[in-house]
């Protein structure tokens, strides 16, 4: 059953394009949060600039950290439960198994 | 330098106070009843829902994970509940409050495990396990000896978090309410009972979602009065902080925190990974009924987390403007009434008056025991499921006995983590969730993490590598400032490891320990459970033969 479920073209497109899109974002996430952590730890002064009046670079950036790691969850909901869910279900439906 | 690193990331890790130094004697409050009634509201509504809870518990799989019923949005509430303690809303704004932008760097290293945990786990955790993550590691490798790892990294991790939280506790509503620390811990513990052992996950759930929701209100509410002070200029009240801290330009720059960087590295990998491996957070994933279910479970999660580390600032700024400015709130010396974790309490008597603090101090109360219920049901549960059921009886147990087994060892955490509340009561626990998380970012993840996704990993690299994780993390937390100094009285510098925390260097040996062993395995089992790797992979994937929790 196994060997039959991973012979599924279905299948094989559901687990590399989920794999890939998954280490995708985590190696974007890790980016941005070391990043974030590298600038702090090694160019502070660049975090104290000023955009505009009290508002600094650091706030800006510390916030769009924040926000990438909602945003990025959301972008892997959105396609995980659309596209990823469909194909999941193609496989189960055509592997003679009941769930 | 290093040693204020240190006190200000106890400030953070720990519960409030006592990470600051010790209590300043004579800062118990007058019995505040506002707080108290609200307080009482609280647990009334609560224990109703235990009662509910009760009826509904039928089955082993209801007590551990609410029989797969919970919906993605209700479980993200709770995984937000059961992740913003007290310690990160009353410590997380102290931190801004007293070093400002160091503040906004440690919620980030909070917050971002949530993504990595979503990209790389949530979808074959909610398909190979059922009840605790020890079903995950011991899916296609020997239950025993993966159990009694899973199981040993769950109740280490529980204990020390669950130490830091009683102790919190204690500390906390004896400032807040004016009862007597012992009487605090006992309620506490009472209560915890109840909810578990009565109501088991349904109840715990439903109590962190409450919980979240008040904690959440709460805070906007803060936030928004605060702003309305600046009519939402933010740049007004921005300047405004900068003008009366002492500090002020400097709150707007990285500060003592990270002056090392190797120290702001690695415990930035320990809490993001840490979140990872923190098991009654897993335990969380099991909850609901699907694949789909989970990952709308961890994105509502990361969202209402990062809503709230954002209203952390807001609220820390705000104390620095509206409380360290009013002599109403600090002592002759100019320090805070209460000691250093009390900016957000302050902050709510300045902008709401006496209602306003007795309704956060309440949820504060309400954020502990959401907290411990939610780490004693999963200590109690590796026990019974893992250690019990699957160690000792080899499976042979029926669900009744099961679940049994898991109400008294609730009851027995529980007066367990009593006694050592008032045991700890005079100890700077400060290193303790830490550690938690520390021995959670190179225990469990690393052997978590690989039994899902490497064919290779066999049931000797897993043991060897989880354990080689653990006893790093504990050894070289013992030999840091934050035991080797703050608590065995050892002269300031003379630590033999210098940083906050170990996971920089015991996560990647977890890791490699467990290459290195399982590459070197070449015993018969080891082909085994490598060949046995594909069949897990594929219901990983698909779900296909997972339990349908909510199907039993």
């Amino acid at each position: 059953m196994v060997a039959r479920i991973r012979g599924n073209p279905d299948y094989i497109e559901l687990e590399r394009s989920r794999r890939g899109f998954g280490w995708t974002l985590t190696i974007l996430m890790l980016a941005i949060y070391y990043g974030f952590i590298m600038l702090v730890a090694f160019a502070p002064s660049v975090i104290g600039m000023p955009l505009s009046g009290s508002i600094t670079v650091g706030l800006v950036l510390g916030i769009a950290v924040i926000l990438s790691a909602i945003i990025l969850t959301g972008i892997y909901v959105v396609r995980a439960n659309g596209t990823y869910d469909r194909l999941s279900a193609r496989v189960i439906a055509t592997s003679g198994v009941r769930l | 330098m290093k040693r204020v690193s240190f006190l200000a990331t106890g400030l953070l890790l720990s519960m409030p106070a006592w990470a600051a130094g010790p209590l300043e004697a004579g800062t118990m409050q007058a019995t505040n009843w506002v707080a108290i009634g609200m307080f009482v509201a609280f647990v009334a509504l609560t224990l109703g829902i235990t009662v509910w809870a009760a009826g509904r518990t039928k089955t082993t799989s209801d007590f551990y994970t609410a029989g797969g019923g919970i919906s993605g949005f209700q479980n993200g509430i709770a995984i937000a509940g059961d992740y913003m303690s007290a310690a990160s809303f009353l410590g997380i704004s102290a931190l801004v409050y007293t070093f400002g932008y160091d503040g906004l760097i440690y919620s980030i290293g909070f917050l971002v495990g949530w993504p990595i945990i979503m990209f790389l786990m949530a979808e074959p955790l909610r398909n190979l396990g059922r009840f605790t993550f020890a079903d995950v590691v011991s899916y296609r490798l020997q239950a025993t000896p993966m159990r009694a790892m899973a199981a040993t990294g769950t109740l280490v991790t529980v204990a020390f978090y669950l130490i830091a939280q009683m102790v919190g506790a204690g500390q906390l509503i004896e400032l807040l309410f004016g009862l007597q620390y012992s009487y605090a811990v006992v309620i506490v513990g009472v209560l915890m009972i109840c909810y578990v052992t009565f109501g088991g996950m349904i109840a715990t759930t439903w109590v962190q979602i409450i919980k979240a929701c008040l904690l959440l209100s709460g805070a906007t509410l803060i936030s928004v009065l605060v702003l309305s002070k600046f009519n939402f200029d933010v740049n007004a009240f921005l300047s405004k902080a900068i003008e009366v801290h002492v500090k002020h330009g400097a709150i707007m720059l990285p500060g003592p925190q990270v002056l090392n960087p190797i120290s702001a590295i690695s415990l930035g990998t320990a809490l993001m990974f840490g979140t990872a491996g923190l098991p009654h957070i897993l335990m969380r994933f099991f909850t609901v009924s699907s694949a789909k279910e989970a990952r709308k479970s961890v994105f509502w999660a990361t969202t209402f987390i990062g809503y709230f580390y954002l209203l952390t600032f807001i609220i820390g700024f705000g104390a620095i403007v509206l409380v360290s400015t009013n002599p109403e709130y600090l002592d002759a010396k100019g320090a805070l009434l209460g000691g250093g974790n009390m900016p957000a309490i302050h902050l709510a008597h300045a902008v709401g008056g006496d209602v306003m603090k007795g309704f956060i101090s309440a949820v504060a109360f309400a954020t502990i025991l959401a907290v411990v219920s939610g780490l004693t049901l999963s200590g109690a549960s590796a026990v019974s499921h893992d250690l019990y059921a699957s160690v000792f009886r080899l499976g042979r147990v029926a669900d009744g006995a099961e679940v049994r087994v898991s109400k008294i060892t609730t009851v027995v955490l529980g007066i367990l983590a009593i006694v050592l509340g008032i045991v700890f009561q005079k100890v700077n626990v400060a290193f303790m969730v830490g550690l938690a998380f520390a021995i959670a970012a190179s225990a469990n993840f690393p052997v978590l993490l690989l039994s899902m996704l490497w064919r290779g990993l066999t049931t000797w690299g897993a043991f060897t590598g989880g354990f080689v994780g653990l006893i790093s993390a504990v050894g070289l937390t013992v030999l840091s400032p934050g035991i080797w100094v703050n608590v065995l009285g050892n002269p300031a510098g003379s630590a033999w490891f210098p940083y906050t925390s170990p996971a920089i260097f015991t996560m990647p040996l977890a890791f490699f320990t467990c290459w290195l062993v399982s590459t070197l395995d070449r015993s018969k089992t080891a082909m085994r459970e490598r060949a046995a790797f594909e069949a897990q992979y594929v219901r990983g994937q698909t779900g296909i033969g997972a339990e349908g929790a909510s199907a039993h």
